[in-house]
């Protein structure tokens, strides 16, 4: 078994075991903290497909601002967990089972079959594997940035997706301050806009008088 | 020119409109001036049209005034055909038309629809010489139609009888029938020729004779003649034609102004003005022809027999104007179009007259109408009984009166076509002049002559009726004696006709009738000789045998010839047969459409049953959306399920 | 050499997508873990991509993921957004209490 492969298959368990965790823990932070092991776990495997810049995004943006919200809310919260977890040992089977049905329709119809990286079909079985299936793509060159092509291709091809990319975050932004932001009465704070309403006569009051002696 | 034309037929339409809106605010003498003035305008530029037409041999005229709608490459345009043919209507239109208003005022001095009366007649006018001076099927539809509701209306004036209301339905309806005909030969004109101008349809007339209907082999069924059986059903349901009649003798329920104006001097013979008009389309059918022939024969005989029986004066006059009518639409399909149009020119003043003499007995006797009631009327009412009887001279073809030329020459002319059925045709006519006569006499003799038969207090009151009823009597009597004489040479020998009519050499009975006319004299002497005239006498002595020198016999005969008698009181049963047979037919078919159709499929299955089936689907549906985040999710997931399921059966 | 095939990640990804979908199902009235469940069915997505980027040598599917990865953040901040309001009105997270457009 070559370094690789362990490194592979140790991660990969590793990520099975953290993302059934994540569904079976009773308490949502070692949910939320699983769900970081998940990614972390992933985010090595992407590094073995090359995808490097992904690879970090994924820690830095998911897992650290992400999951970081995920927990913040969860230890925001007072959540009363007994109440959520009624029903949970009942309906175990029936997940288990529609998820195993899932797996085995996904293996067989999501395939490389399907994209032209085969030669011959590929069938289910012990062997399934070590068919040899595929075009290995040659390892990148040493110069390779795949940064630099990332970027490349954002800023060219996929501009305009890209700033639509970005308004949908802005409105994510706003939606979420929107929805969260709460109106205090017991706090005093200004209103700019009133503020710049504001005209002379709101104010100021001339009153007349008789010049007395 | 043009603005005169526009004139004749929009001074009467103002008078209409102006009285018809103004109906309750202005006085009666204000309504009928401004009626009458309308109408006499209308007929004095009428009469100038004609003398322009007539002597200065103005060129035809056919003109649009104005175009009221283009669609695709169809124009419809209100335009104008100023001939002979139209002059001449126009003229005998809006000259009786104005001579019924003229009566209207002594007839209806009583009535409380005065007004409206006047406005509704004045409309006629309106719509009758629209019919008359059309230049395209368009605008002769509007005016066919028009016509047909101004006698809708007016047949139903008196609103609160119920058979008058009743009446005017039936010939609405009727008409209806011969309107479908009517407007589904235009429809064939237009599909075939693109085109709803006289002149260019008249044009392809060859053309069209070529076509055939597709569907039916060659021969058989052109095309034209097709159209021209369409146009004549209209023709046929307009001026009442067996088996179109039965609308006509009731219609009588209207006022008597009507009767004359409307049920005998100009409407009814709408559908023989069209036919003559569209005599170049109907000279290339033969067929056609024939049909024209049979029906208007059958019509003349059969429809004067019936007005034997009769009691009530009008109806008398009224199956008398049937028969004539029949006589007229001889004439058209033995092609002497030319004599069809004098017999209509005629008619139209003896037959107006008849009826307003008619009307001026009916008001002396405060509105009765039925002859065994009436007698010896010839004393106490002298204008009318003068006047009268010059009508019914007139119509039993008296020498040298109006009648006696055309239905002379009518007779004629059947005996010399080669058409089929021109036997049949010429028999009918023959013995028609006998009916005629019969009739026309025994109703002279029960009303003028004789015992009067009502009591001594009606007796007390009658006197001769006012001024604005006998002026247009006498009015009327004196064309009735003359425009026959005067008359003859331009209209069937000279050439007023020539340029609106088309008749075949090989059709042309006319000029085989007489191939050369030596004056009026000679002409009334060479028909001294025909059968019709002893006949006519014949039928006038043998009323007065029945009603003056026996009139016991009539009983006799009535009980003696039942079976007959019978049959002609009840009109053939055709009112019968229509009433039982189509009429509860199409009850009955109705009634089966409504339960089943109706009621049962769109009611109960379609409406109320997608209601019910919405319903309870909608009671189960709503089971499903149960407002639960995670029943959603397993729908997805279930959803995700089958489509990968799906794609990999696929 | 024995590498890591295509196969092995698309069937590591069926296995985290089919957990994710497991975790909606056991999870049914927890809202926090369903979006958990949802962001573990998401990266399912997200590692199939990324290997198809990969042994395709095709930079799209990179590409992808990034604006998956952006779209995924927007719907974890609202969805929490969501979830704190909901806190404040019901006290709860429970995703039964949230049927009241039925009623």
């Amino acid at each position: 078994m070559s370094f690789v492969q362990v490194i592979f298959y140790l991660f990969a368990v590793m990520m099975l075991v953290a993302a059934l965790r994540v569904i079976t823990v009773r308490n949502p932070v070692h949910a939320a903290l699983f769900l970081v092991l998940t990614f972390i776990c992933t985010s090595v495997l992407w590094l073995m497909l090359e995808a490097e810049f992904l690879a970090i995004v994924l820690v830095l943006v998911y897992v650290g601002a992400v999951m970081v919200l995920f927990l913040f809310v969860v230890m925001l919260l007072n959540i009363n967990i007994e109440s959520l977890r009624e029903g949970f040992v009942q309906y175990v089977p029936v997940g288990i089972l529609i998820a195993l049905a899932l797996f085995v329709q996904m293996i067989i119809i999501v395939g490389p079959n399907h994209f032209g990286l085969q030669d011959s079909v590929l069938t289910i079985g012990p062997n399934y594997f070590a068919q040899k299936n595929f075009a290995y793509p040659a390892p990148a060159a040493a110069e390779y940035s795949n940064t630099e092509m990332l970027g490349r291709a954002i800023f060219t091809d996929y501009l305009y997706p890209f700033e639509i990319a970005a308004v949908i975050l802005l409105v994510a932004i706003i939606a979420a301050i929107s929805l969260a932001l709460r109106k205090r009465t017991d706090t005093k704070r200004q209103n700019p806009a009133q503020q710049i309403q504001v005209r002379k006569q709101d104010r100021l009051r001339i009153v007349k008088m008789e010049a007395e002696e | 020119m043009q603005y005169i034309y526009l004139s004749i037929v929009l001074f009467s339409l103002i008078g209409a409109i102006i009285v018809g809106l103004g109906c309750s605010r202005l006085s009666r003498v204000a309504a009928h001036s401004i009626a009458i003035t309308g109408v006499a305008i209308a007929f004095v530029l009428s009469l100038f049209v004609l003398f322009n037409v007539t002597l200065q041999h103005a060129p035809v005229y056919n003109g649009s005034v104005y175009q009221w709608a283009s669609l695709g490459g169809l124009s419809l345009e209100i335009g104008f055909l100023i001939d002979g043919l139209t002059a001449l209507m126009i003229t005998v239109v809006s000259f009786i038309s104005l001579l019924v208003h003229i009566y209207t005022i002594g007839y209806m001095r009583d009535d409380p629809g005065y007004n409206r009366f006047f406005s509704y007649i004045s409309m006629f006018t309106f719509a009758m010489l629209m019919l008359v001076m059309s230049n395209n099927f368009l605008q002769l539809f509007f005016g066919w139609e028009a016509v047909g509701l101004a006698s809708y209306l007016l047949i139903g004036f008196w609103f609160k009888r119920p058979t008058a209301t009743a009446a005017g339905l039936k010939a609405f309806l009727i008409n209806r029938v011969g309107d479908f005909g009517f407007i589904l030969g235009i429809a064939a004109i237009f599909a075939v020729s693109g085109s709803l101008d006289y002149q260019t349809v008249f044009q392809q007339a060859p053309v069209i004779a070529e076509l055939n209907v597709v569907g039916l082999g060659d021969g058989s069924g052109s095309m034209l003649t097709l159209i021209c059986i369409f146009l004549f059903i209209g023709a046929m349901g307009k001026s009442a034609q067996v088996p179109l009649h039965i609308w006509l003798p009731d219609s009588m329920e209207g006022p008597t102004p009507i009767s004359a104006l409307i049920h005998a001097a100009t409407m009814v013979t709408a559908g023989v003005f069209m036919v003559a008009r569209m005599s170049p389309l109907f000279e290339y059918s033969e067929t056609a022809l024939s049909f024209i022939l049979v029906i208007g024969a059958l019509t003349a005989l059969l429809m004067g027999m019936v007005g034997i029986v009769q009691h009530d004066i009008k109806r008398v006059i009224a199956y008398s104007t049937l028969s004539q009518l029949g006589y007229m639409v001889v004439a058209l399909g033995a092609s002497a179009y030319s004599a069809a149009i004098f017999h209509l020119m005629t008619h139209a003043f003896f037959k107006a007259l008849l009826f307003l003499a008619a009307g001026s007995v009916i008001i002396a006797l405060h509105h009765e109408q039925d002859m065994r009631r009436m007698g010896g009327l010839r004393k106490l009412m002298p204008v009318t009984y003068w006047t009268c009887l010059i009508g019914a001279l007139a119509l039993i073809g008296f020498p040298g009166l109006s009648g006696f030329y055309s239905k002379d020459m009518i007779i004629e002319v059947v005996g010399h076509s080669k058409l089929w059925g021109a036997g049949v045709a010429e028999f009918c006519v023959v013995v028609g002049v006998f009916v005629t006569a019969l009739y026309t006499f025994r109703m002279i003799f029960l009303t003028f002559h004789g015992q009067p038969r009502f009591d001594a207090h009606t007796a007390a009151q009658i006197k001769e009726s006012p001024h604005v009823v006998t002026i247009p009597l006498i009015l009327l009597a004196i064309p009735s004696v003359l425009v026959g004489a005067l008359t003859v040479k331009p209209l069937l020998f000279g050439d007023l006709l020539r340029n609106a009519l088309v008749v075949f050499n090989i059709h042309n009975t006319l000029l085989k009738a007489h191939p050369e006319f030596h004056g009026v004299i000679s002409y009334t002497f060479h028909s001294l000789q025909s059968p019709a005239l002893y006949l006519a006498a014949a039928g006038v002595f043998t009323a007065w045998w029945l009603y003056i020198k026996q009139p016991q016999w009539p009983a006799k005969i009535k009980t003696a010839l039942l079976p007959l008698h019978h049959i002609l009181r009840r009109k053939y049963w055709v009112d019968e047969i229509y009433q039982n047979g189509i009429a509860a037919g199409s009850r009955a078919l109705a009634d089966r459409l409504w339960r089943f159709g109706d009621a049962f499929i769109i009611d109960g299955i379609i409406i109320n049953g997608s209601a019910r089936l919405i319903t309870r689907g909608a009671d189960r549906l709503r089971n499903v959306q149960s407002g639960y985040l995670f029943h959603y999710a397993f729908a997805m997931i279930v959803g995700l399920l089958l489509l990968l399921g799906w794609m990999y059966l696929r | 050499m024995f590498a890591i095939s295509l196969a092995h990640y698309l069937t590591l990804a069926a296995a985290l997508f089919a957990i994710g979908i497991a975790g909606i199902f056991i999870n049914r009235k927890n809202a926090i873990v369903l979006l958990m469940s949802i962001e573990l069915m998401l990266l399912a997505v997200n590692i199939n991509f990324v290997a198809f980027s990969h042994f395709l040598q095709d930079s799209a599917g990179q590409i992808f993921v990034f604006f998956i990865l952006t779209v995924a953040a927007a719907e974890a901040a609202i969805g929490l957004a969501i979830l704190v309001v909901l806190f404040r009105s019901h006290r709860s997270i429970n995703v039964s209490d949230l049927n009241e457009l039925k009623k």
